[in-house]
Formats: C-alpha cells, structure tokens, sequence
C-alpha cells in the first residue's frame, strides 16, 4: 500500500469564504499599474512545468480508482458540439445522449452540460429541461473575438436570453498580445454583467497565448475581472488543452483562492479524447489543487468525443472486455 | 459529489525476478564460493531477507585481480576497440531487454520506490553502457593524444544509493577505454551487480573482463590494496574516501573519488517559484535524500523565504510514501538500520541546537526502516545539520539578503560535489554559477544526469569526473 502523507495539504488554508478584503482592489486602476502587476507575478519555467506533468503522467490509476476516475470525469464533462452545421435535430440527440450516456447502464452519471452555439441555447434548454444538466453556450464572436464590444454583449444578452445557463466567452487575444491588458480585463467585467445570473467561463485560448507565462497573466486578469472559470481553449485552434497549460492554471486558481479566498473553476477544453488524457488530468488537479476542485463545479472537460471512450472503457472495467465504437451511441 | 481521490494499489509484479536463496561471487566469468563468512541482503522496506550473499576474502580478490589481468592482458586489452565497443553495446541493449528485472531487484534490494529504478537507475545504466560504447573507437578523438592507453585493472568500489547505476559509471568507461574490472558492490545492495554478471555472461563478455566480489569493507580494502590494481575508483563516503586516498599514497595506482556533498540549492526572488518547490523536492527527496549531491542546504532570498516554505510544505504533504513497489510511491525506505540511525543522530542535533523542526502529518509504514521527510528552518551556517552530510530526507533552510551573500553561504562547506540557481535571469545564473566551488551546477532544474556531462566534485568531495569526455581520462594514459 501507499498513501499520501498529508490528506489535508491541498485544503484550503484560509477557510474564510467571502471574508477576505480584496487585496487586489486597486491593480487595475491604470494600464501601468496592471501591467506591473501581471509581469510582476512568478514565472513559470517552461521544462520544469512540462516535467512535472510528465511525472505526474505515470501515476498508475487501476481498478477501484479508475472506476471512480471514469465516473467522475463523465460527470464533468461540458458535451460540445460546435460546428457551422449544427441543427435542433442534432443538439436534441447530444441532450439525449448527455442525460443518458451509457442507455444500457442507468447508474451511469450524467454529464455536467451540454455546449453549443447562442442560437441553439434555446433548443438545448428545451431538451434538457429538469435534468439539472446546465446548457452552455459560446458567445462573444466566439471564436475568433474579432467583433466590436457592443456586438460581443449583445452576443451575450441572446445566449442568455435563449435560456444559457453558462456563457463561454473568447478574450481579445489581440489586446492581450499587444499589451492592452486593462481593455481585455474591462471586457471581461462587461461580458460579466451581462451574463446576469448566468456563469462566465473565460476562454483563453492558449494555444494562441503560447507561452505559459502568458497562460498565468491571462489567467489572473480572468479572475480578477470575475470569471467564474477560466477555460483553456476553443478547440477551433491547436494546440489546445495540454497539460502543462492545465497545470499552470491550476496553480493560478490555488494561489488565487489562497489570496482572495473564491475558488475560480478550470475547464481544459479541446485535444482531450481519451480516458488516459481525462485520468491524467484528474491526477493532476488531485496533486496540485486537491479534492475541492475534483467536482463538476470546479472542472470540466471540454470535449465530444471524449465521452465515449470514458463509457466504453466504463463498459471494460464493468464486463473484463472491452466492446467496439458501435456499442456507444454516435451523438 | 466530492470525495477524494484514492489510488489503488499499484504494485509492480515481482514475480518477474528470480532471487536465489544464495550467491556467489563473480570471478573469472563464473559464479564461485566466496572463502568469508556470507552476507544477508534485505529489502529495508519489509526487513525481509532476500538472499545470502558470499563474502570474498583477500585470497577471494586476488583471485579476481589475478583473472583481470589476465583477461587485460591476453583478450580484452589487445583486442579490436570496435569489437570492445560491440561487446559494449550488447550490454546496455541486454540492460533495456531486462529492464524491468534490474528495476524490481533494485527497489527490492536498496527501498527506492519503483517509478525511480523503472525511470531513472536503469534507463540511465543503459545509457552510459551506449555512450561509452560510442567511445570504444574513438578514443583518439578524448583529447588525450593521439593513441590513449589504458592502465590496465581498475579495482573500483561502489555505494549502496544507486547501486547498479554507479556500476554502470564505473565499468562502462573503464571496459570502453580498454581496462579490466574488479568491482565490490555495496554489503547492502549487491544483487543488482550480481544480475549484472548474468548479463555478461548473457552478452559473452570474454571472462575476467568484469569481476564482482561481494564482501563489506574488508573485501573493499583489499581491493583497492592489492598490489597489481592499477587504478582505484571510489564513490561512497568522505571517510571511507580519505582512507583509500591514504592507502593508494606512494604507489604507483591512478584514483578517482567520488565523495559526499552538502549542496546549496539557490533560491533567488525572481524565480519561477512553483518549479523551485519542484526542484527542491526533487533535490532532496529523490531517492530519499540518499544522494551525494543532493540539494541539502536550500539557500532561500529572505524576500520570498515564508512563500518558498509554505510551498514547500504543502507540496511535501502531497508526497506518496509507502511500499516502493507501488507504481505511485514518492518516498520509499531508508537503505539501512545504520543509516536511518544516523539520520535521527543529525536530526536530533538539529533540533537540539535550536533549528526549528518540521514534518508533515501521517503516518509511516509499520516495518521497515522509514523516516518522514524533514524540513528546519531557522537554521544557521553554524549548525551541524547545515554542515554535516545527513544523506536522507532532511532538509536544512537558509535565507541570503544579495547574491554576494548567497555565493559565500553556498560555497561555505567542505564539500564541493554540485549546485543548483532559481532564477529567470539567464546572466545572473550564469554570473552566479561561475563563482560556485560545485562539481555540476543545475540552473532552474536539480539532479539531473546524463552520460555526456562530467560528474565530480571540488575539495572532499573527490576528484576527478565521471560521465563525458573528462570521465575518460580517468580509465587512460595520455602519451605525455
């Protein structure tokens, strides 16, 4: 057997939610003052980050855990479907598929959402009506961002209007590459607003970020502004959720709450197509944040077909064989 | 739904070894009967008793001295080098093929967790057994004249902390540059060389090349005194080392030493901080702190002493600890009853003159020989846990205001083995890095090997280097 020392060493420290003053307050009062604050948070070592998650990539998840690990990461899965031909028909039979996964095995859990464009929001809202599976929907000239603020919001106020529970907004990666982190950051507090009661993922689009010393500004400037959680990427750009990029997000959302005391979620999204890649990541959120974030409140994966590889391997550890693609459903 | 996230077992089968109830020694390409009394070996996580394990006498090892001289001198010395590089190669591919064996009898026999033998010893081993199989042609090209010689039989001694990747760096280059072998393997560890004699029978290493002989320090002692060794490498402790240095003065033997170390791992503020906690943890944890250059003294800017701490503390909880058959262990056993002994004596003087003490919550397995991994703070230069090689999982803290300050707290030691610098400023790693008396200097990485880069250190930490074209010149004469 083998244990970790200290159960307890990832907890939160402060445990005084919503108690701390914001300490924060005043770093985006100018341009200067936040562009001092984000070059001035620690670097990230590119080698070290990448062999951290290399060594953290040998854990061996067997039997009960991987059982656990499947279970869990389907129940965090943010069911995407993103394209041009996207049609009611369509979105209606990835809601059925994300109520039921597996249709043969009923005590296999539900995904976390279903992710689709604004204009369909209302079709999935209708579908999954009572199933407390949340719809999401890109917004914000996803997902390129190119388009005037005003058209970003109103972007926004549609999804929202046609039933969104969560918006996934792009940020201006232009303004944010050109330095103009204070235009990003006000863009995010708009996009914010409105949302309304709707939960903001803010998606960074690291594959266009490129550096993770730009993946960690990026992420404190979404947090900073309110982003319910920050999200790797679109999936329209490649490379997209890589694991060093999830870890250098982890680390920003533990530092965060350790400052401030609100817990800020992690959604990699994109590139994660295997139970290998979803078990990694559960490995990696468990050794970096801890439980607090093994919850489909706090991570999700952005993915289609990752869902059934984790059912059909679901399918192995319940029957010793693995099955085929045509004993899971195609959407 | 939280709940955490609970690792099933994971153990490596160790149906894949076949441990004999007994072994001989290693002479002359065959296993003979050692004339000493036997050894037991135990896997220091169960206190479970391996195998025993002979014992060679001095007549033992003249024996073997007198087969690898022979072999020197009638195959192996006069033989094509590109045929010694053949051999060479065949080793480190026949160390691949039977990786995992050599990895579950290493975490068997020594206590390091599994994922280090399978990722770190044994790919290693291969790897210097490649490298300097490259070499067994070129060695005109080592930049010691045209035509290097060999010096004949090296009598070479190992430790018990990477048993058979410090075979590998002794007999690969020596075997390469044209010299016979006489090796004693640690009293503690000595089953992965012995499967390593299988090996060169399996590659049909003409016999003599590579001997092995067991023993404890006695046998030790008459290898490195026989009269017809040639050259003496050594790697374990300063005071075993000065007492080899004594007995090879005045003769005419060739010696390399590898000795202890206190290495300062340095901490600036402009760090990238997450990677230095990893680098910390990876510089005295690794292979429980059973490291020669372990980074030991961490040398943290004042600034960003109580982040770098609480860091380090939080990261040292999320450690696996446990059976080091467990594919997920972190920290597997001490190596010895004597060792864990001597790393509570050091504890406890740390504690005793006043450092301040920490370790994190839970439990450690029941048998075995275990210790927790330990952190003082509050420490000062003065203190003997900041001077005194502890050779576990004991971690001293330090704080420098400049980096004038930090170098001379770094280089304030007897030893001189290795280093490391956090810092994202490449001309202040640079700048530092050349005023360290440190064999090897990591920047923004620690204990990281490769065959290619020299190993060795300054002041008691030995002389002379391993690895890279320098280790060569150890194992040759030059024509001047």
């Amino acid at each position: 057997m083998t244990h970790v020392l200290d159960p307890n060493a990832l907890a939160d420290p402060s445990a005084a939610p919503g108690g701390l003053p914001d300490p924060y307050a005043d770093v985006t009062r100018s341009d200067d003052a936040f562009r001092a604050f984000l070059h001035g948070l620690p670097g990230v070592d590119q080698v070290g980050a990448q062999a951290r998650v290399a060594q953290l990539g040998t854990r061996s998840i067997k039997t009960t855990a991987k059982a656990w690990a499947i279970d869990t990461a389907i129940s965090m899965v943010d069911l995407t479907t993103l394209e041009g031909s996207d049609t009611p028909g369509k979105v209606r039979s990835l809601a059925a598929k994300a109520r039921r996964p597996d249709p043969e095995d009923p005590t296999c859990p539900a995904v976390a959402a279903v992710c689709v464009y604004g204009d369909l929001a209302g079709v999935a809202k209708q579908a999954l009506a009572g199933t407390g599976i949340n719809v999401a929907a890109v917004a914000t000239a996803f997902p390129s961002g190119r388009a005037s603020r005003a058209v970003k919001l109103a972007d926004v106020r549609d999804a929202v209007g046609n039933g969104a529970d969560e918006i996934d907004m792009v940020i201006d990666r232009g303004a944010f590459l050109a330095g103009r982190y204070l235009d990003v950051f006000e863009e995010i507090v708009a996009v914010k607003e409105a949302c309304g009661p709707a939960h903001l993922k803010v998606i960074l689009e690291t594959g266009e970020l490129v550096t993770l010393d730009a993946v960690r500004r990026a992420s404190w400037l979404a947090m900073l502004a309110g982003g319910d959680f920050i999200k790797t990427s679109t999936g329209k750009i490649s490379p997209a959720a890589t694991l060093p990029v999830c870890l250098v997000m982890l680390e920003a959302v533990r530092d965060f709450r350790a400052a401030t005391g609100r817990q800020v979620g992690v959604k990699p999204a994109g590139g994660i197509r295997t139970t290998k890649d979803a078990v990694k990541h559960l490995v990696l959120i468990n050794e970096t944040v801890g439980a607090d974030w093994l919850d489909p409140h706090w991570f999700r994966f952005g993915a289609s077909s990752l869902l059934n590889d984790l059912l059909l391997q679901r399918q192995k550890l319940r029957t010793g064989h693995y099955s085929g693609p045509d004993h899971v459903s195609v959407d | 739904m939280t709940s955490s996230f609970e690792y099933a077992p994971a153990p490596e089968s160790r149906s894949i070894v076949d441990i004999a109830p007994s072994y001989g020694l290693f002479i002359d390409g065959e296993s003979t009967d050692g004339t000493g009394p036997a050894l037991k070996t135990v896997n220091p996580a169960t206190e479970e008793v391996l195998s025993e394990v002979a014992t060679a006498s001095d007549a033992d090892v003249d024996r073997a001295v007198r087969a690898a001289r022979r072999a020197f001198t009638r195959v192996w010395g006069p033989m094509r080098p590109a045929d010694r590089g053949k051999y060479l190669f065949r080793i480190a591919r026949l160390l691949q093929e039977r990786a995992r064996e050599f990895a579950v009898l290493e975490t068997l026999d020594n206590g390091k967790p599994i994922r280090e033998s399978r990722d770190v010893d044994v790919p290693l081993a291969a790897a210097h057994f490649f490298y300097h199989a490259g070499w067994a042609d070129k060695l005109e090209h080592a930049g010691l004249g045209p035509a290097p010689r060999p010096l004949g039989v090296a009598g070479q001694v190992i430790p018990w902390n990477f048993p058979l990747l410090m075979l590998a760096w002794k007999v690969a280059p020596a075997l390469a540059a044209g010299n016979t072998v006489v090796l004693k393997p640690a009293e503690t560890t000595p089953l992965t060389a012995l499967l390593f004699a299988e090996v060169c029978r399996q590659a049909d290493l003409p016999p003599g090349v590579v001997n092995i002989v067991t023993g404890a320090g006695e046998t030790g002692r008459a290898v490195i005194s026989h009269p017809d060794v040639d050259k003496v490498a050594f790697t374990g402790s300063t005071e075993v080392g000065r007492s080899i240095a004594r007995a090879v003065a005045g003769t005419s033997k060739r010696l390399t030493l590898e000795l202890g170390g206190k290495a300062a791992n340095i901490v600036f503020d402009d760090a990238p901080i997450d990677q230095a906690v990893e680098g910390i943890v990876r510089g005295i944890f690794f292979n429980q702190g059973h490291v020669c250059c372990a980074g030991s003294r961490l040398l943290v800017q004042e600034n960003v002493h109580d982040e770098v701490v609480a860091a380090l503390q939080r990261r040292i909880g999320t450690l696996r600890v446990g059976d080091p058959m467990d594919k997920n262990t972190d920290l597997g056993a001490i190596n010895s009853h004597p060792q864990l002994d001597r790393i509570r004596e050091l504890v406890a003087f740390g504690v005793d003159e006043g450092a301040t003490c920490w370790q994190p919550e839970g439990e450690l397995p029941g048998r075995g020989y275990w210790f927790k991994p330990t952190v003082f703070t509050d420490v000062s230069p003065a203190h003997r846990i900041a001077r005194d090689e502890v050779f576990g999982p004991v971690l001293s803290v330090m704080t420098f205001r400049t980096p004038d300050e930090a170098v001379a707290k770094a280089n304030n030691t007897t030893y001189g083995l290795s280093a490391g610098i956090w810092s994202e400023k490449g001309s202040r790693i640079l700048q530092i890095a050349d005023q360290l008396r440190a064999g090897v200097v990591w920047a923004n990485t620690f204990n990281e090997f490769d065959p290619t880069s020299p190993f060795g250190g300054y002041k008691q930490s030995g002389y002379g280097r391993e690895g890279g074209r320098q280790g060569l010149a150890a194992y040759l004469k030059g024509d001047n």
